[in-house]
């Protein structure tokens, strides 16, 4: 491995940063593709091929251009125009850290944390669809429709007719 | 190519030269077609329109791409004083590069791949997707409602079609069980009675797959009659309107290799790949087969080209989400029936499998197109935002 980690990991924490820090949000968005970028890359560099492609199409392909359009609709939407940090720095600051300091100590206090890499790692994607469609496929089935509800209420709330005239 | 990387030391020295041999390759290959293409459409457009098309430069006209180049390059390179600078740069390189990565997957001869991946049907529309972005930047970028709104177009017009192209191209990886791109050419592999290739075309869920595929993927490439992204007589070139020279150039090269990238997946994924159509005519190298198939995809697009006209924005909208999508999960249900009817023992069971998978094909394309009903004149088009 030896420069490619830091290098990836260098790329994706400023591009992270750059979205959060950056005042024009559509740039912030296309940062955001350079983060989701690396961490694709760094998928890959793991053997895990299908979840770094994957993230390739479902982030880049389908939540970026999300996020694209929501910026183009909602512009005239009127944003608050101070500062949208939380006032008392401490507390955001200290909010976040307690955040990210839990989720990180509870994933190293897991086992599976400490599982060793097994030998040469092949992208099992054969054994990733009969996970899915076997062991998890209730959960599938459930995220599948609540998706489907989702898009059903975007639909119905977005084609709120205008009153016919004359009728 | 062995020969060649056997010149180097073993080790990671090796593995750079032999990787930068076959990027090399790709984007030789490719960008030469490209630059042959060109000459072949504004021929076969020119024959179409009954013109001479290009005949000044070079015998018949050959030498056209170079003096294209030329001009290209020794262009004016302008950016709009109000323009995203970055952006706009940025823009014609994330449109090509992604497009030649998407090469690596495919198998353009027989043990031709650069890169035989396990999840290649995922990383060549992955890569597809990522163009999305490149349009917007490119209409984002220059400051230019014009662009704006092309680009706008066109992100909604590869949304809408990328499911269908997708959904269209899953059907074969169920019928192989694999979605690397090498083990689907080896799946048709054989010959019927002998003679006749076993490529996915020559099966009813292949045949409507295919079909529907070659749509998509026309829409997908921003061809005519789905080109509304650039659509020159609404709003002037869309998303390209502010580039000059090489930028725009670019753009171009990105969208033919793009076209060309989707033709090879439509060859692998239906037409055998680098495979022979019949056993007597196996002798052919098989990347002579690959670009032999590339080449009448060509043919089939400028002909397309010049043929048909331009399609509106709303009745692009309904063609994808009331007819396209609605056949390709159709499709899968018939390569259910296909799979499971594979089982039938009785004579004439080859006949009757037909007959059904082809009926209800069929049944669903003439049911939504009565649905649809596309000989009434559509009716007037209502502006729910702009009135």
């Amino acid at each position: 491995m030896g420069l490619t980690f830091p290098l990836i990991a260098t790329v994706t924490w400023g591009a992270a940063l750059a979205a959060m820090t950056l005042r024009r949000p559509v740039h912030s968005a296309l940062a955001l593709v350079v983060a989701f970028l690396g961490l694709a890359v760094t998928y890959l560099t793991l053997d895990a091929q299908f979840l770094g492609v994957v993230q390739v199409l479902v982030y880049v392909g389908a939540v970026i251009i999300l996020i694209v359009f929501v910026i183009q609709l909602t512009r005239n939407v009127g944003l608050p125009s101070e500062s949208l940090a939380v006032r008392p720095a401490v507390v955001g600051v200290g909010t976040a850290a307690l955040v990210t300091g839990g989720l990180i100590s509870c994933l190293v206090a897991s086992p599976r944390f400490h599982i060793e890499r097994s030998g040469e790692g092949t992208a099992p994607v054969k054994e990733l669809g009969e996970a899915l469609m076997a062991n998890y496929v209730v959960a599938l089935e459930g995220i599948g429709l609540l998706l489907t509800v989702a898009l059903i209420g975007g639909v119905l709330i977005a084609t709120r007719r205008p009153a016919k005239k004359g009728s | 190519m062995h020969w060649f990387v056997g010149l180097f030391p073993e080790g990671p020295i090796q593995t750079g030269v032999s990787m930068v041999v076959a990027a090399a390759a790709i984007v030789g290959a490719f960008a030469g077609l490209f630059a042959v293409t060109t000459w072949i459409e504004r021929k076969g457009l020119g024959r179409l329109q009954n013109r001479m098309g290009p005949n000044r430069v070079g015998p018949w006209g050959w030498l056209q791409p170079m003096a294209d180049g030329i001009k290209a390059l020794t262009k004016e390179d302008i950016i709009p004083a109000q323009a995203d600078k970055l952006v706009h740069t940025l823009a014609p390189i994330v449109a090509v590069a992604p497009v030649i990565m998407a090469y690596a997957v495919l198998p353009v001869g027989r043990n031709m791949v650069a890169l035989d991946m396990e999840a290649g049907l995922v990383f060549f529309f992955a890569m597809g997707g990522i163009k999305e972005i490149a349009v917007f930047m490119a209409g984002w970028g220059s400051r230019n409602k014009y662009a704006l709104l092309g680009s706008m177009r066109g992100i909604a017009q590869m949304i809408s079609y990328e499911i269908p192209l997708v959904v269209s191209a899953l059907v074969v990886a169920m019928a192989v069980g694999s979605l690397s791109l090498v083990d689907i050419v080896n799946a048709q592999a054989g010959y019927y009675g002998g003679i006749l290739a076993k490529w996915h075309v020559f099966t009813p869920w292949g045949l409507g797959g295919f079909l529907l595929f070659l749509v998509a993927a026309t829409a997908e490439s921003n061809r005519t009659p789905f080109d509304l992204p650039e659509g020159e007589s609404e709003i002037i070139a869309g998303h390209m309107l502010e580039y000059t020279g090489f930028k725009y150039a670019l753009f171009f090269l990105g969208e033919y290799m793009g076209l060309f990238a989707v033709s090879g997946l439509a060859i692998t994924l239906y037409l055998g790949g680098w495979r022979a159509p019949f056993s007597f005519l196996a002798w052919i190298p098989s990347w002579l087969w690959f670009f032999g198939k590339l080449f009448c995809f060509i043919a089939l697009f400028v002909w397309l080209r010049g043929t048909l006209p331009r399609m509106r924005a709303d009745q692009l909208m309904e063609f994808a989400w009331k007819f396209m999508v609605p056949m390709v999960v159709v499709n899968i249900v018939v390569l259910a029936m296909w799979h499971y009817s594979a089982a039938w023992r009785f004579p004439t069971a080859g006949l009757w499998r037909w007959v059904l998978c082809g009926g209800v094909l069929l049944a669903a394309y003439l049911g939504l197109s009565k649905l649809w009903r596309p000989w009434e004149p559509p009716s007037r088009r209502v502006y729910r935002y702009a009135e």
